[in-house]
């Protein structure tokens, strides 16, 4: 049970989220209505995405107060809780995303042969800053035309039509292409994310004394470049692409590895 | 030469309308019309639906009707359709007819009024229609066998099962839907002219200047005579008046000149007004040569009652109904004179507070005094009748008058022509029989009756409830062309042509539709067979007629096409072949008889009524029917045994062999070389490529004569020379249907107008009156002579030869109206795009997607007051029932405050068990028009 | 130096490539976008923006699509759950821009319902919601334009002569939306024509005309208000209609050029006359 703890309490986070977002249209509940563009919460406190938001700034749409206040309440909850708690904790697609990466550890494809790295991680960063620009050019919220994110959402909540083959595109695309494609190198939503949890207080915290440097946490984390000092100091993941998914905890056997609250004064 | 189908429409169209108009068609674009149809056989036949009586042409290929047009030829449309006649080729073709008899059965394959429906064979179908036919007669005598007959069987059906019932059974407990929809205006008819149906035609439409419809839609109801009602509009916009008279304002109001919207059951005091009218500030308007020579005054009791359950009946005092249903039903014995009643009822003897007592509905009425008949009338000022009337709360009252006396001024107006079409709205009301004769005295009064744009003309709701219902007689007190049961010279002219004993039909004659489901719910009538009808779906006070169906000890059938409510109460469903699956005949409202040959095989092993009724007769023998009976009030039916022996027929004779295949029959040959039956199947009488097992388990080869002519010609008998004179089988196929009578080939436009109606000429001559008219009919000649308030037996009795007669009748509350409890009145109906209950039309994908389910219309201030926004579900609740239903607040049907609309084609809104079975105590129709109901939020 | 010579050779190449490939990547996508947001005939929610607009501002987050199907008015009477609503959000394969609600008239209609919840809702504005307030500040679904009918009089029946009018008859706004012409038939002589003319002004597109047209194919249809409405010039005024002067009111100067006098006047005058 011990290491799978994170794995379920995020599973179970998820699944919840969609499970009361589908009720809002099925069944008329009032908890959480809409999708992660905007909602509303408890049918009053609205939520928005705030890299959705500026798309739709950008294009030049004076947007609804209603919008705005809700990207301000969904930046200050991640900058508090870890900005790419998002993508681990709430995207649907992770749960995509992370069945590829498990399947390709079965089945050999981590190897290097296979994995094509002809991407860079920091491709997002362009794509996201590309999204907006794109956004202002063409007049609609750009990336809301392709996110499999909100496709996949949506979906759940209204019936996906031909939109699963995005879904499927994705999972293939992770499986037998690069590895952590998706949400590691392209989505330009994980990386606002990243952006608004640079200075999040919620932080994996390595204690270089207990490590036995079995490498276990390099392994599953999905951006693994984040653990540099795994086995090496005993310091904070402050990284910002870090998606506090906490897999690096379960997995490792040694107690190197927690959660903590990030200082901000020196110690 | 290929043809596509959008050219092909264009040459077939163009092709018709040249031919209507009789313009040659250009010789290469007919070629063009015979290549693409090649394959196609085009027949004419009627319309399915309504009583306009449409005709139709069908095209079949491949042994299927493929497509349908308006007939060019037929004068009623001119080759035109509304939107139900337009699916004539898609409603027999539903994915869930029925294909085989369907039997409740127990899993040992017995018959179990608790087991589910499993497919039989016909033999077995009949074996257990027989077992319990025998059982009922056994238990109840003729009484306990009934029929749910219709206006929608074809002469030849109705025929038939009128022929095995009175013939055969000896019971009279036959009658058909159209005693719901027709049976006042034809107690009216009969009271008025001493015979049934309407003395004008539809060409009154195109002469008249003055178009009045009195609780009639007809927009949505007779859409094609509506057409002609617009036509004639347009033609003169300035002189021609429509004038709508009605509780709600529907698609008939859109052209109105003047829209009236009044209170349930005052239109009676609306007719009396007109009269007042006349009589009191217009005398120099009333035809006093005309009067004299053509007309009597007439009166008649008024505690009538209103036709529910009377006290001491068995259901009744077995507790079968609650004690807020007895609120209502207590009424029928007796009533308190309302305040608002209480003036009209002054005349007679009545004052407010007053108990009147009723006693059961009577046809009882006596001559009066014209000066008897002005002080009935004399209650019906403006002043009453537009505060008793006025059916819109939100109505200036002023506005109000206005438009009574604008109506008023166009009956009167001297010179001008007047029609007065009515449908439901006056005859299903508790006094449908006195406000059908309202009508005529107004007409007659002005001598604006029986002429070419003049007449008060009742439109019929069914396609046949003219030709076959009351044609035929297919009614519990009715025999063929106008004779009664009840009159013993009747009786043997229809014995002696069916060649069946004297004494063998039964004289009491009073098992109408209400009182056969009564007679179930009481256990009398323990075997029941619905034919062409919704009889579960269609009458008031549902629930409890499906309650003794289902947990009684009766044994209940159902013949359908579809499977609707009556099948599902039912213990046994027969497969039927649809209209144009078998050679049929209907008259239409215009006295109108049209035939058609059958078109195509039917599906599956359904097979028409006609052959089922003759094939159950084949099941009874003369030692089954004709022993001797006790009737329920003492009377006995001699046993005819031993004359029927006399009559060279033995104890094991068939019915089969004595009313359907016997040497008179035989007559009728089957001749597939000649016209009219070459080329077309005749299941029946031939048999068919199906090979379809019959009643005895073997292959059915057909009677082997031509059984339609026969059943035809037999019926038509008993009306020639009688002043319902039918054309010879063969003409119908040729023509495209004919008004009887049809005298000479000649067929009549105006009855008892002595220039149009042969009869009426007949009689003139002979009386030697110099009249233009004489109104003929034999029915109540010699009446007595009274007042008001009743006959004076020793004035004697004085005979009115040819002339017809004005009614004394006041104006009186219907036995349920809203109150602080049930604050709403209920009015149902029907829409465009459903018929009836839906079984066919409900399953016609464009109809059913354009009006999917019922709505409950209602005003939008109702609505609001009552928390319900539109398109929310609502309850509408009575003291029998409830059913839910979407609120509509815009759209067709807009009622004025207090009252609500709701259609009754859809069985998820079963409105039928929320209406009260009150009935006209004279026709016995039940009035759907008005209950008093809450609505609220669901 | 020639190790940082090549590292500023890779650094210039690195460069540009990312420049290239993002360039590429921005045209593509551009592209894509611009493609998908190219479906004209779609029928948005009451009180959408027009359609340019609407596409910006819609967020896609479907609350508009819930209230729709979640509203009192919409709950199945037999089995007392909420039916499929009127919107729909576009879904791959719709063809419609991914995400946005729309209606099909032919699948489920707009109802019109007094509250109009689906507009309070939107977080974004794509849904005007003041565009719907009346004089007394309260929502009135008659002020919806969703779009227009259109009668393809070649297929209404109607035109035959047929008495249908199942679309008249199916109109929230009947005899306002949809009026009946009268006009005689002189093939039979005696059956008028009772014809459906829709009128623009009144007109909310709500659908429930070609949900209840009889006809295989709907012959009456709405079109977004864009696609069914011709516009007729600001150079001409009715001159028997004091108000069409409004309609006029932005008129420009007026500047015309066409083949005919797209050459100077001395240019022409200057090419002799052929005789």
């Amino acid at each position: 049970m011990k290491n799978i703890k994170y794995l379920l309490l995020r599973r179970v986070t998820q699944i919840t989220l969609l499970v009361l977002y589908f009720g809002a249209n099925a069944y008329g509940w009032h908890i959480l209505e809409g999708t992660f563009g905007s909602s509303l919460l408890f049918g009053i406190i609205p939520l928005a995405d705030p890299y959705t938001t500026l798309q739709v700034l950008a294009t030049g749409f004076v947007l609804g107060a209603d919008v705005l206040l809700g990207a301000l309440i969904i930046t200050l909850f991640y900058f508090v809780v870890g900005g790419r708690a998002f993508c681990s904790w709430v995207c649907p697609i992770n749960m995509v995303t992370d069945l590829a990466n498990w399947l390709r550890r079965k089945l050999n494809l981590d190897k290097e042969e296979v994995n094509y790295r002809f991407i860079k991680r920091r491709a997002r960063y362009w794509i996201m800053v590309l999204g907006l620009i794109v956004s202002a050019i063409v007049g609609v919220a750009a990336f809301e035309v392709l996110s499999p994110i909100t496709i996949m959402q949506r979906g759940i909540i209204f019936g996906f039509g031909a939109g699963i083959a995005v879904i499927v595109a994705i999972f293939l695309f992770d499986l037998f292409g690069v590895k952590n494609g998706w949400c590691g190198h392209l989505c330009p939503l994980g990386a606002s994310y990243s952006l608004i949890g640079k200075a999040s207080f919620i932080r994996v915290d390595h204690d270089h004394e207990a490590c036995t440097n079995c490498m276990k946490c390099k392994v599953v984390c999905p951006e693994n470049h984040v653990l540099y000092m795994v086995n090496k100091e005993s310091i904070m993941v402050t990284d910002g692409e870090c998606t506090n998914c906490g897999r690096c905890i379960d997995v490792c056997d040694d107690d190197a590895l927690r959660f903590s609250i990030r200082s901000f004064i020196k110690k | 030469m290929a043809l596509n189908r959008r050219e092909f429409l264009k040459s077939a169209a163009a092709a018709s309308a040249a031919s209507a108009v009789g313009i040659a068609v250009p010789s290469s674009l007919n070629a063009a019309a015979t290549d693409a149809q090649k394959d196609w056989r085009w027949d004419k036949a009627a319309c399915r639906f309504c009583g306009t009586g449409c005709g139709i042409m069908l095209a079949t290929k491949g042994g299927k009707i493929v497509a349908v047009k308006g007939d060019p030829a037929a004068p009623v449309n001119r080759g035109l359709n509304c939107i139900k006649g337009y699916f004539n080729a898609k409603i027999m073709y539903g994915a869930d007819r029925l294909k085989t008899p369907l039997l409740r059965m127990n899993d040992k394959g017995e018959f179990d009024k608790h087991g589910k429906f499993k497919p039989v064979s016909w033999e077995r179908a009949f074996d257990e229609m027989e077992k319990h036919a025998k059982k009922a007669l056994k238990a109840s005598g003729p009484e306990g066998v009934a029929v749910f007959a219709s206006g929608q069987y074809t002469v030849m059906e109705g025929y038939a099962a009128q022929k095995m019932m009175k013939g055969g059974f000896r019971s009279n407990a036959i009658d058909p839907n159209a005693r719901h929809c027709m049976a006042s205006a034809v107690v009216g008819f009969y009271q008025t002219f001493g015979v049934d149906e309407p003395s004008g035609c539809y060409d009154d439409i195109e002469i008249t200047d003055t178009i009045v419809t009195w609780g009639s839609n007809m927009a949505e109801m007779h859409p094609i005579l509506w057409s002609r009602v617009s036509d004639r509009k347009l033609s003169n916009p300035d002189k021609v008046k429509i004038v709508n008279i009605q509780t709600y304002t529907h698609r008939t109001c859109d052209i109105g000149d003047i829209n009236i919207i009044f209170s349930p059951s005052t239109d009676l005091a609306i007719w009396n007004y007109v009269a007042h009218e006349i009589v009191y500030n217009h005398p120099e308007a009333i035809d006093w040569d005309f009067i004299k020579k053509n007309i009597v005054f007439t009166a008649g009791p008024v505690n009538i009652g209103y036709g529910m359950r009377r006290a001491g009946e068995k259901s009744l005092k077995d507790g079968k109904y609650s004690a807020k249903e007895m609120e209502t039903i207590s009424k029928e014995m007796e009533t308190t004179v309302s305040a608002k009643e209480a003036p009209a009822l002054a005349p007679y003897g009545y004052k407010e507070g007053d108990k009147m007592k009723h006693t059961p509905g009577t046809l009882k009425h006596w001559h009066i005094s014209f000066e008897e008949y002005k002080k009935s009338l004399a209650p019906f000022t403006l002043d009453y009748v537009a505060k008793i009337a006025k059916g819109d709360p939100n109505e200036d009252i002023e506005e109000f008058k206005k438009k009574l006396q604008g109506l008023a001024d166009l009956y009167v107006e001297k010179g001008r022509k007047v029609v007065s079409f009515w449908t439901m709205g006056m005859n299903q009301h508790t006094r449908g029989t006195w406000v059908n004769t309202l009508s005529y005295n107004v007409h007659f009064l002005l001598n604006k009756q029986a002429l070419p744009g003049n007449g008060a003309f009742s439109l019929t709701g069914q396609p046949s409830a003219c030709g076959t219902a009351r044609e035929v007689g297919t009614f519990c007190h009715r025999l063929p062309a106008d004779m009664m049961v009840k009159n013993p010279k009747h009786r043997a002219i229809v014995e002696k042509k069916w060649k069946v004993p004297a004494g063998t039909l039964n004289p009491v004659g009073n098992q109408h539709i209400m009182k056969i489901h009564r007679d179930i719910e009481d256990g009398v009538v323990k075997f029941a067979w619905v034919n062409v009808c919704n009889a579960y779906q269609d009458s008031a006070s549902a629930s409890h007629w499906i309650k003794a169906a289902r947990e009684m000890d009766n044994f209940i059938v159902t013949s359908d096409g579809y499977p609707g409510i009556s099948a599902k109460v039912s213990d046994l469903v027969l497969p039927s072949a649809m209209i144009y699956e078998k050679w049929g005949a209907y008259g239409n409202a215009e006295r109108r008889t049209q035939h058609w040959r059958q078109q195509v095989l039917p599906v599956g092993d359904a097979m028409s009524d006609t052959w089922q009724w003759v094939e159950f007769s084949k099941r009874f023998t003369v030692k089954d029917l004709w022993g001797e009976y006790t009737l329920r009030n003492g009377k006995k039916l001699p046993n005819v045994i031993a004359d029927a022996k006399k009559m060279g027929y033995n104890e094991n004779t068939t019915m089969y062999e004595i009313l359907y295949a016997n040497d008179r029959a035989k007559k009728y040959k089957v001749d597939l070389t000649k016209f009219p039956q070459k080329g077309y199947d005749n299941s029946e009488c031939i048999g068919d490529s199906r090979n379809v097992k019959g009643s005895d388990g073997k292959v059915f080869k057909g009677y082997g004569f031509m059984i339609h002519e026969y059943l035809f010609e037999e019926y038509a008998f008993f009306g020639r020379g009688h002043g319902h004179d039918l054309a010879p089988f063969e003409v119908y196929h040729k023509v495209r249907g004919l008004k009887w009578p049809v005298v000479d080939g000649k067929e009549t436009q105006w009855r008892f107008n002595a220039k149009y109606d042969p009869y009426a000429a007949k009689a003139v001559k002979a009386s030697g009156s110099g009249s233009t008219h004489a109104f003929y009919g034999p029915l109540a000649k010699n009446l007595l002579q009274g007042t008001l308030t009743g006959p004076d037996k020793k004035l004697g009795k004085k005979a009115l030869k040819n002339k017809a007669k004005i009614f004394a009748r006041p104006y009186m509350d219907p036995p349920e109206m809203p109150d602080a409890n049930y604050d709403t009145w209920l009015c149902t109906g029907r829409v465009l795009e459903h018929w009836h209950s839906g079984t066919m039309t409900m399953r016609v994908p464009e109809l059913f997607r354009a009006v999917p389910e019922a709505l409950c219309y209602m005003h939008p201030a109702d609505a609001k007051a009552k928390g319900l926004k539109r398109g929310e579900l609502c309850w509408v609740e009575s003291r029998r029932g409830k059913v839910k239903a979407r609120v509509e607040t815009r759209g067709r049907n807009r009622p004025a405050q207090g009252l609500v609309f709701v259609p009754w084609f859809d069985e998820k809104v079963f409105i039928n068990k929320v209406c009260l079975d009150a009935t006209c105590p004279m026709s016995k129709q039940t009035d759907y028009k008005k209950c008093a109901v809450k609505i609220y939020k669901a | 130096m020639a190790n940082s010579g090549n590292n500023r050779r890779k650094f210039m190449a690195t460069t540009l490539q990312s420049v290239g490939l993002t360039a590429l990547g921005g045209l593509l996508w551009s592209g894509y976008s611009d493609e998908v947001k190219a479906s004209p005939l779609v029928l948005r929610p009451p009180g959408a923006l027009p359609e340019e607009d609407f596409l910006k501002a819609c967020i896609k987050c479907g609350l508009c699509a819930e209230a729709c199907q979640n509203r009192e008015s919409n709950i199945d009477r037999d089995t007392g759950k909420a039916r499929p609503g009127t919107l729909q959000m576009a879904k791959g394969g719709d063809h419609r821009m991914i995400g946005t609600p729309f209606f099909i008239p032919t699948d489920v209609p707009c109802y019109m319902c007094e509250d109009i919840p689906c507009v309070p809702v939107c977080p974004s504005g794509a849904l005007d919601m003041p565009s719907l307030l009346n004089e007394k500040e309260e929502l009135e679904i008659n002020k919806a334009r969703m779009g227009l009918a259109v009668v393809h009089k070649e297929s209404c029946i109607a035109f035959w002569g047929i008495q249908c009018d199942a679309c008249y008859r199916a109109c929230p706004l009947l005899d306002e939306a949809i009026t009946l012409e009268y006009q005689k038939n002189e093939r039979t002589g005696k059956h008028a024509f009772l014809l459906p003319i829709v009128h623009s002004d009144v007109c909310t597109g709500c659908g429930l005309c070609e949900k209840a047209c009889v006809t295989e194919k709907p012959a009456i249809f709405v079109l977004p208000i864009e696609h069914s409405t011709g516009r007729a010039g600001s150079h001409y005024v009715k001159g028997w209609d004091i108000k069409d002067q409004e309609r006029v009111k932005d008129a420009e100067e007026i500047k015309t050029k066409n083949v005919r006098s797209e050459k100077e006047a001395a240019d022409y005058l200057n090419v002799e006359v052929e005789y």
